[in-house]
């Protein structure tokens, strides 16, 4: 495990500004050529996939999602992404066979608005079919009881699908840190995976502002209630640069197919919406910035005022992207929104 | 009954005193860690035992046992199902289907529970000295006892394994406080201490406890870091005979930085305390280069003297390395000798060095003809001269709870 105490941050801030310092020596034109590459730099891609049939023909609304065209509204959002004609080419892209994937689901809203089940089923179908054993792939979260309550069902061992919580292996002994914070991280991340698939929820949030993929990592440590102050900034950025989640983490799914605008955390059926979305990324902090912007819309399209307004803006979401974490971009200059 | 042992506090182990409760089961690892730490421990090096707090194995907690969730005390409701904390300076506002900082405290559709109530993670008999008291009944055994969870996150913490998780994430078993009664009976306890982790987030549980042993002729004090709203404090440590605050620097920075927490709740804590008329004794753990300047240490004792009065203890202990704050060294003795010299010129009568053992600055001496009144080896109280709440040599009063 890695600890990144006082002493070794010190050391790599001080091994970065002597990188800075060679930067200059070499002159001019490296910087130049610096500058044109970055501004050839492509934008963070975010793939914005809807379907108003996703729960068929609306006769009955809270239908639950049809599992077929979920599965359309998926692959329509990999190949939007990885710019590919068939889906499995970008599961490819992805993913070898011989890996360990875990999907991240956010199962706090139980039946109301946790990680869709069709989605997830979705998404290990197309993760199987690029070669992902179904015995390689974890679906979890923190609690195995809560997973149930979302309409989980919990496989432990054999060769199907595994689906459980932390609370089955435990969290790892040793404490990582980034920031002020330690903690220990789910044995599901570190010893079941080394692949993050994160499927979050888009939602409201009291303290955070909104809670969508950066902040579904709450659920790989023990002690997320430490990391709740000051609406969760910069708590939600430092955890994400832990290196045992930045190495595994190669692609956001988030369900939007329910989102909520107030009153988050928990599902509140007056302040939720079907938005029968998908916003897929692997830039995480764009597409928080974007799930964000939505969120904010409706709130607009509903006569509450601005996240900001409240001062809970989600404030997190700058710091993931400032000079010290660089977890992607919130710059909205920088972000490709693609709706498919 | 405990499936586990634990055996840590802000102070080192006394393997030879203590006595754990014979229904306590080691697995072989924590007997292995603990042993080791122990052996440390013999070494004088006093390192407590934190290896002794092994996570849960998977499976063995439920996140809602409804025996150990009753509705906390100290919140208000707000809209949209949501409440404030009223129990610690923190004042979370907490959402429907979320926990306060502490991690122990849950709100459930609009009203907030402790999830912690009779759920004892650690229970142990110590020396009363451990805590340490060494104004209240020297000599005598406290059942020692703690939950999950803390309202603060102290870099240093030597129990975060405990007092960092959440309370489904560590072993615990279901005492209520007529449990806690019948075993401190059973092991000749006179007092039950709660302490360990942080007692402010199981008030409700320590209230009802403490409530329960006055019935039965036990006392009760706490060692806590004094971090709470004054209400909460009034009601809660209201219920004490002793209080044992840690003071854990004299700046708010420090608090801010290292604690996670603010200094000036904590200094009107104790003058609630002092007003309310309770034993409290003070330990200032000092951690070498960020709370032990000689300004803070006059800053320090000026403040008890002038606030609490000369008389009230005050404990200089050493650090260890735990925790997140594994890159200083040991508080060098000198360097608590000279806090020692600052608080005794400034006035105050009782400065303790601890977890310095065989260190003369653990005993207790009359302020007036200096004679030594209690001596203590470890956390053993060999010899004990007070009669009367006085000095038997010169008759100056010593203040402190000095018998039954």
């Amino acid at each position: 495990m890695n600890r990144i105490n006082i002493d070794s941050r010190r050391e790599f801030l001080k091994k970065a500004l002597a990188g800075a310092a060679l930067f200059r020596a070499n002159g001019e034109a490296a910087a130049l050529a610096s500058t044109e590459q970055g501004a050839k730099l492509a934008k963070s891609k975010v793939v914005v996939a809807r379907d108003g049939l996703l729960r068929g023909t609306g006769s009955t609304p809270g239908s639950s999602v049809d599992s077929g065209r979920m599965l359309a509204l998926l692959d329509r959002a990999m190949q939007a992404l990885f710019d590919r004609d068939r889906s499995i080419e970008a599961w490819r892209m992805l993913v070898r066979p011989g890996e360990l994937v875990g999907l991240k689901v956010n199962t706090l809203g139980g039946r109301g608005i946790s990680s869709n089940l069709q989605l997830v089923a979705a998404i290990c179908e197309r993760l199987h079919e690029a070669g992902i054993k179904a015995g390689d792939i974890v679906v979890w979260d923190r609690d195995t009881e809560e997973m149930e309550h979302a309409g989980f069902r919990v496989v432990e061992g054999g060769d199907r699908v595994q689906c459980f919580g932390t609370d089955r292996v435990d969290y790892e002994q040793d404490l990582v840190s980034y920031g002020s914070v330690g903690s220990r991280l789910s044995r599901i991340l570190t010893q079941r995976s080394n692949v993050l698939i994160n499927v979050p929820v888009l939602k409201d949030h009291d303290g955070a502002g909104v809670t969508i993929g950066l902040k579904n990592m709450y659920g790989v440590i023990h002690n997320p209630n430490k990391y709740h102050p000051n609406g969760c900034n910069p708590y939600v950025a430092d955890l994400n640069m832990l290196s045992e989640i930045r190495t595994r983490m190669r692609l956001t799914v988030c369900d939007a197919t329910t989102a909520m605008y107030d009153g988050g955390p928990a599902y509140k059926p007056e302040t939720s919406w079907k938005d029968n979305a998908l916003m897929v990324a692997q830039d995480a902090v764009a597409l928080d910035y974007t799930g964000w912007q939505t969120i904010e819309r409706k709130r607009a399209e509903h006569g509450l005022k601005t996240l900001e307004a409240e001062d809970r803006a989600p404030r997190y979401i700058a710091t993931a992207a400032d000079q010290e974490h660089r977890l992607g971009t919130n710059d909205p200059r920088k972000i490709s929104i693609v709706e498919v | 009954m405990f499936g586990q042992l634990h055996v840590m506090e802000n102070e080192p182990l006394d393997v030879l005193r203590e006595r754990s409760l014979p229904c306590c089961g080691f697995d072989r690892r924590a007997f292995l860690k603990c042993a080791l730490a122990s052996g440390a421990a013999l070494g004088l090096s006093e390192t407590a035992c934190s290896a002794a707090a092994t996570p849960l194995q998977a499976g063995q907690q439920k996140q809602d046992d409804s025996r150990f969730v009753v509705e906390a005390k100290f919140y208000q409701k707000q809209a949209n199902l949501k409440i404030k904390c009223k129990l610690c300076p923190r004042e979370c506002n907490v959402g429907d289907r979320e926990r306060g900082y502490c991690g122990v405290r849950e709100n459930r559709g609009g009203t907030y529970y402790t999830l912690v109530h009779s759920r004892v993670c650690a229970a142990h008999v110590d020396p009363i000295e451990k805590k340490p008291l060494f104004h209240y009944m020297p000599g005598t055994l406290a059942f020692s006892l703690a939950t999950a969870g803390c309202n603060v996150n102290c870099k240093f913490c030597q129990n975060w394994d405990i007092s960092q998780s959440r309370p489904e994430q560590i072993p615990a078993d279901y005492a209520p406080p007529q449990r806690i009664v019948d075993l401190a009976k059973q092991y000749s306890c006179p007092t039950i201490a709660y302490t360990y982790s942080e007692p402010v987030v199981f008030s409700e549980f320590l209230m009802d406890t403490a409530d329960a042993g006055h019935e039965a002729g036990l006392r009760s004090i706490v060692v806590s870091n004094g971090y709470m709203q004054e209400e909460a404090l009034k009601a809660a440590y209201g219920k004490m005979d002793a209080v044992k605050i840690d003071l854990k620097a004299f700046t708010e920075s420090y608090y801010s930085k290292v604690v996670t927490g603010q200094l000036k709740p904590v200094l009107d804590s104790l003058v609630t305390l002092k007003k309310m008329g309770k034993w409290t004794e003070i330990v200032y753990l000092v951690v070498p280069t960020l709370n032990d300047s000689d300004a803070e240490f006059t800053g320090l004792a000026q403040w008890v003297k002038a606030n609490l009065g000369a008389d009230v203890p005050l404990h200089f202990t050493q650090y260890h390395p735990e925790y997140l704050l594994k890159n200083l060294p040991i508080t060098p003795v000198p360097t608590l000798e000279r806090a020692k010299a600052i608080a005794d010129a400034e006035g105050l009568h009782y400065v303790y060095i601890g977890n310095v053992p065989g260190h003369p600055a653990q005993n207790t001496y009359c302020p007036q003809c200096k004679k030594l009144l209690v001596e203590r080896v470890g956390f053993t109280a060999s010899q004990m001269l007070i009669r009367q709440n006085s000095c038997p040599f010169c008759h100056h009063p010593i203040p402190g709870i000095w018998h039954a």
